[in-house]
């Protein structure tokens, strides 16, 4: 994986709440069986219309859209399934962090396994963003703060061990195959067998 | 010092703790695996040379696009067509590559990877269970710590047969009191789901307890921890009882003879102790609950069969949802018309689901108008619903009946519910375009759902229980 240490860009905003992965990317898309392509479907049933048209009023459509690398969207986004289809179409599309009050577990850790970004912010600061569309922020994962409005600053939690696999693009799976032989001993020593 | 439930779990499966700079490492003992959530998983396994480190601690079967006609082959798959195909065949080329035993499409055993895990006694109490999936929360219904996993994990696991993982915190849900008749688990879910909201579960682990959940049977626990998710729950879990271990005897995969014994003194240790702490509890009482069903887009927004529809009070979230739903507030939805019924998927569709909608059929009439489709969970479920013929009282009543899949829960099979069409469903997600694009769906028990078919309109299923 790529190192990740700081993200610029303008914001895209999509202010419903409860955005869950069957609209960031529908079912009937899931059946391909690479990760590449996906962002053409990202919010496919928002994005187009019926005939297959973009919907001009939907955000991503918006030309101060194009190349925006942080999608500001209301309260609790990316509840529902596991699958990692949905972080898969975000990064393709060219998005890099989701910003929200509330980010589902498993989206969150997707996201982290894949260097897309959950950053939950106070209520304050994601209206704000809601209510200022375009607008600059700066993202420091090394530091672990949002800048935003020019000069605001705050603070964004994210797992210490996440942190230090993206400024450093570390792989996960090669973390645990270095763990081998705890893992053979655990299963030598086990009181059971499943 | 006193321990949960899911602290007993947890420990017994640490490799290595975690510290403030790792996570733990979780040893897993059966992980689940279907067609969608796994080919790019073996793609990486492929690219990094690496083999399956335990396949015999990996049950593998195809579930979400698998058709659900008889007779039907995936050629004939509708709608997903071309590439559904491709993720089969890549399917069982993957486990036949990787020396996976596969319950194919031809296996007696198949059906939603939910439903076959407890069936053939796989799933087990105190073990540790994954699936890219989420709705494997289901499998705590056992006292099994289970939760969905993304691709990358999959693989991890594939790999390792270990994820890292940071301990998650814990929520003890009291229920007291008893279901009334015409009142399900189904009801009773919805109704924490509503209490709590979609997120109220986010990174907790949910202990369902007291008397309402010991007084259910298995299939009525794994609706309930099934739905877990809906609540944002890492997981959801049920210390095991009598139940637990009569419903595990004897299954295929259960352990035999003198492991049978040792196996179910450890089981019996898996409660949480007296004293143990919990990160938060909420409690709830089922002794005055109805009927629930959903009227928006997520399953907390949820309401008794008789309630009406709350105001959006300018939320316009909520307003959007109602749109969609092409519902208005301060109405019930009794009054609502029907046009497509979906009993199945892995929240509600074991054998006393199909017993439950049948006995609301029996002698009746699906209503002009609209379509009922009931698709058993597995073949084995289908097997024993033909014969005490259920089947027949289905056909009977105008229904359709048909092998077993996810079908109308994700429509990814073909079997979708028409653009606009309105749908009363037993499945666990009323999503916007979930069962199909412009679908609009409704959750309900498979009594309610019973209910609404032969009525034509959304029912209160407890007249029907009188009159029968
Ligand atoms: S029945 Fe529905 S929720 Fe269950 S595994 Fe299949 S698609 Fe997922």
């Amino acid at each position: 994986m790529q190192p990740i240490t700081r993200i610029r860009s303008t914001t895209v905003v999509l202010p419903t709440r409860d955005i869950d992965t069957d609209q960031i990317i529908p079912a009937r898309f899931l059946t391909a069986t690479s990760r590449e392509g996906f962002g053409v479907q990202l919010f496919h049933d928002l994005r187009f219309n019926k005939d297959g048209s973009p919907n001009p009023g939907f955000a991503l459509n918006q030309p101060a859209a194009a190349g925006c690398a942080v999608l500001v969207a209301g309260n609790n986004f990316g509840c529902g399934s596991s699958r990692e289809h949905a972080i898969w179409a975000l990064l393709d599309y060219g998005i890099r962090a989701v910003v929200s009050t509330e980010i589902a577990d498993i989206f969150r850790n997707n996201g982290l396994k894949n260097g897309l970004i959950s950053i939950v912010v106070d209520t304050q600061t994601h209206q704000w963003l809601l209510d200022n569309p375009g607008t600059e922020v700066e993202i420091d994962i090394a530091r672990t703060t949002l800048r935003f409005a020019g000069d605001k600053t705050v603070a964004f939690q994210l797992d210490d061990f996440a942190r230090y696999c993206l400024v450093g693009g570390i792989d996960q799976l090669g973390f645990l195959r270095q763990r081998m032989p705890d893992i053979e001993n655990f299963e030598q020593n086990r009181s059971w067998t499943p | 010092m006193p321990s949960t439930l899911f602290e007993k779990v947890w420990h017994d499966h640490l490799v290595t703790p975690e510290t403030p700079d790792t996570p733990a490492i979780l040893y897993i003992d059966l992980h689940l695996i279907h067609e969608v959530t796994t080919p790019q998983a073996f793609a990486l396994l492929r690219e990094q040379q690496l083999p399956v480190r335990r396949p015999d601690l990996t049950l593998a079967t195809m579930d979400h696009s698998t058709p659900t006609l008889p007779g039907a082959s995936f050629k004939d798959v509708a709608i997903v067509g071309a590439s559904a195909v491709k993720q089969i065949s890549q399917m069982q080329k993957n486990c036949a590559d990787f020396g996976i035993a596969l319950l194919d499409h031809d296996s007696d055993d198949r059906g939603i990877v939910h439903v076959i895990g407890p069936e053939l006694g796989a799933t087990q109490p105190g073990k540790t269970i994954v699936c890219g999936d989420s709705h494997t929360s289901t499998h705590g219904a056992f006292g099994a710590l289970a939760f969905g996993i993304g691709t990358t994990e999959v693989g991890h696991v594939l790999a390792t047969q270990c994820l890292l993982q940071r301990q998650p915190k814990t929520l003890a849900v009291d229920i007291s009191g008893r279901l009334g008749a015409g009142v399900s688990a189904k009801d009773l879910i919805l109704a924490i789901i509503g209490q709590i909201g979609v997120n109220g579960g986010t990174r907790h682990v949910l202990e369902y307890r007291g008397a309402a959940i010991e007084a259910m049977g298995m299939d009525a626990r794994m609706t309930v921890c099934n739905m877990s998710i809906e609540a944002g729950a890492r997981a959801g879990m049920i210390a095991p009882d009598d139940t637990t271990v009569n419903y595990l005897a004897g299954r295929p995969q259960a352990p035999r003879g003198r492991d049978w014994d040792s196996a179910v003194t450890r089981w019996r240790r898996l409660v949480s102790d007296d004293g143990a702490r919990f990160d938060a509890m909420v409690s709830v009482d089922v002794a005055r609950l109805g009927p629930m069903v959903t009227f928006g887009t997520n399953p907390g927004m949820v309401i008794g069969i008789n309630e009406a529809i709350p105001d959006s009070r300018g939320d316009p979230s909520f307003r959007k949802a109602l749109d969609y739903m092409q519902l208005v507030p301060g109405k019930p939805l009794t009054d609502t018309e029907v046009d497509v019924v979906f009993v199945g998927s892995c929240t509600n569709s074991r054998l006393s689901d199909l017993q439950d909608a049948a006995a609301i059929l029996k002698g009746r009439r699906v209503a002009d108008g609209v379509t009922m489709l009931v698709v058993p969970g597995s073949q084995q479920i289908k097997e024993q619903a033909e014969a005490i013929g259920l089947d027949k009282i289905f056909r009977a009543a105008g229904a359709q009946w048909r092998e077993s899949g996810c079908s109308m829960c994700i429509g990814m099979n073909g079997d979708t519910v028409p653009n606009g069409k309105l749908s009363v469903s037993t499945s666990n997600r009323n999503f916007e375009g979930r069962q199909g694009a412009g679908a609009r769906t409704i959750l309900a028990s498979p009594i309610t759902a019973a209910a609404s078919a032969v009525s034509g309109r959304v029912a209160d299923p407890r007249p029907f229980l009188r009159e029968a």
